[in-house]
């Protein structure tokens, strides 16, 4: 097949991990692998991304790509494949890979899959529907790229070892109106990054307000190197930021334990924490979905057990 | 200002989703809903018109049955209606929608488009982006916060981090989360009033779309690997037990 890019979001932190995810994957696929990294930290990121597989890297660090969100990086991508021609484009399947996706869609009228768990060619990916418990095959057509939005974690990323060539490009100016960013405000976060923290604790509508999660911070801090997250109703309901959302709309957690709280365990939830080795639920309802994926369900007051189960963990890390 | 804010009717939100022979979701069932994620920029389009004059209008694609997501719309308080219904639209992916929603929507008096983030059946959550490059509008997705400024719009953007603010001119698209505003239910007296209220409906042959081919289609489903049915636990040794699986798992 044709070449294979990978759409490698660029935020302030660096490079985003899922670039390194889809590289590793697309260099599985047979022909040859690109990556398109646009925005400052840009071309700081093209030696990581040619380790993990990618022999050219388009790069600009042009920060319009960062005021400006999807339509400059839209319109710079579709410049690049008319040059290019490549098969199939991997974007990962966040706000900003939506974003760039969806636009770019307008501009080339090919196909866009979105919420793929893997992908075969340029002619068919897999999905995951009714969280997880079916599998669809999907067949792609229509003018090439195809576009192919990824969910998180849905590949590990495995270094090849690899140097790309940096082909520097410039930044397409849209035409007609864009949306700007005048202000950018983080949301201050403690403890280990949820994505990344070998337990996960979350809570959901059956904490019933913003104060119980306290409850739950308190446990992450006995386990140590725990992380507390929330199920969309609970943010939705304002009691945490979004930063704290598993789900489809929020962060795909993939810790060794996963501990849900309250958390009743819809499709939306679950698609987000399934890949956790191990799940534990906490629910009063014997009946709630979550009980059915987790491998120790208990049904009690989570008012009681989870402090409880602070004191318990305390007791057996301090002897 | 006018509004004009998109509605999908998708299968019962609550309800266990179903697949047909076809291996398209079943839309048609009799127990479907305007998708609640809508509900949120319905009511923020609502609140704008009330504070600053104009009109709201619904618009929604889908089977027959969606004219129910597009009276919700107007019980909820929306002035007018449009549901583009056609046969030929059954299947119909993401550029499909986008297509058919953008000849739509361009009929429409509007100032500002709202859509929700995602639907609730789909999670697709790009036909937005692709719809305001077809109207060629500037895009915000994600906002928990709008408010008109001068001759634009003034939005807070939610991020991974936390959120941005941004400026767009008028007219604009942005997609609205959950938890943005508190939707309001439809009064009995809005619910009456809605009956009244003027609704088109629309084909594709109606919007001038040439061509309604999809480019995905299901080559195929199968059950994934059923996990293995965990353990229930109730009672006083719930804690010890959970305590050994975190000693089991090392992570204490």
């Amino acid at each position: 097949m044709g070449a294979t890019w990978v759409y490698a979001e660029v935020t302030p932190d660096g490079v985003h991990p899922s670039a390194l995810e889809l590289l590793t994957k697309a260099r599985s696929l047979g022909g040859d692998v690109a990556a398109v990294a646009l925005g400052p930290g840009a071309t700081d990121a093209a030696g990581d991304l040619g380790a993990h597989g990618a022999t050219i890297v388009y790069t600009s660090d042009d920060q319009t790509f960062a005021d400006q969100p999807g339509r400059p990086a839209a319109h710079t991508l579709h410049s690049l494949i008319g040059q290019h021609m490549p098969s199939l484009i991997l974007f990962p399947g966040t706000y900003e890979g939506r974003d760039v996706a969806g636009c770019l869609q307008a501009l080339t009228g090919s196909t866009l899959m979105a919420n793929a768990t893997d992908v075969e060619s340029a002619q068919r990916a897999r999905a995951e529907i009714f969280g997880g418990t079916k599998i669809v095959e999907v067949d792609l057509a229509g003018p090439e790229p195809r576009l192919v939005l990824v969910r998180p974690k849905s590949f590990g990323a495995e270094p090849a070892g690899g140097t790309a060539e940096i082909v520097a490009v410039d930044a397409v100016t849209p035409p007609g109106p864009t949306a700007t960013i005048v202000e950018r405000h983080a949301e201050p976060a403690s403890g280990p990054k949820l994505g990344e923290a070998n337990v996960v604790i979350a809570g959901g509508r059956g904490l019933g307000g913003p104060e119980p999660f306290a409850m739950l911070a308190d446990l992450a801090a006995a386990i140590g190197g725990a992380a507390v997250g929330a199920s969309r109703a609970a943010v939705d309901a304002g009691w945490v930021p979004y930063a704290y959302q598993v789900g489809q709309t929020g962060k795909t957690v993939k810790p060794q334990v996963y501990i849900a709280a309250g958390i009743s365990g819809a499709l939306q939830h679950v698609v987000g924490m399934k890949g956790a080795k191990r799940i534990v639920a906490i629910n009063k309802d014997a009946d709630a979905p979550i009980l059915k994926i987790a491998d120790l369900g208990v049904v009690g007051d989570l008012f009681q057990i989870v402090p409880a189960l602070t004191e318990e963990v305390r007791r057996r890390t301090s002897s | 200002m006018n509004v004009t804010v998109l509605a999908k009717f998708v299968p019962n939100p609550t309800g266990t989703p179903a697949l047909g022979p076809d291996n398209l979701l079943i839309r048609d069932a009799g127990d479907g809903a305007l998708d609640p994620g809508d509900e949120y920029g319905l009511e923020l389009a609502l609140q704008l018109v009330e504070a600053g004059g104009g009109e709201v209008t619904v618009v929604s694609m889908g089977p027959a049955e969606a004219l129910a997501a597009v009276q919700r719309g107007l019980a909820m308080g929306a002035h007018r209606g449009v549901l583009v219904t056609d046969a030929a639209l059954r299947g119909a992916d993401v550029l499909v929608t986008a297509r058919v929603l953008a000849a739509a929507v361009a009929r429409t008096e509007h100032d500002l488009v709202i859509a929700g983030v995602e639907s609730t059946d789909g999670y697709t959550g790009t036909m937005p982006a692709t719809l305001a490059e077809l109207l060629g509008v500037a895009a915000v997705t994600a906002v928990r916060k709008l408010e008109p400024d001068g001759d634009g719009f003034r939005a807070e953007r939610q991020t991974e981090s936390g959120y941005d603010v941004l400026t767009a001119p008028r007219p604009a698209l942005i997609t609205v989360t959950a938890g943005a505003t508190d939707p309001r239910y439809p009064s009995l007296k809005g619910i009456m009033a809605a009956k009244s209220k003027p609704v088109e409906t629309l084909s594709v042959a109606d919007l001038g779309v040439a061509d309604a081919t999809p480019t995905q289609t299901v080559a195929g489903v199968t059950d994934a690997a059923a996990k293995a049915g965990g353990e229930i636990v109730t009672g006083e040794d719930a804690v010890v037990r959970i305590a050994d699986l975190l000693a089991d798992a090392k992570v204490i």
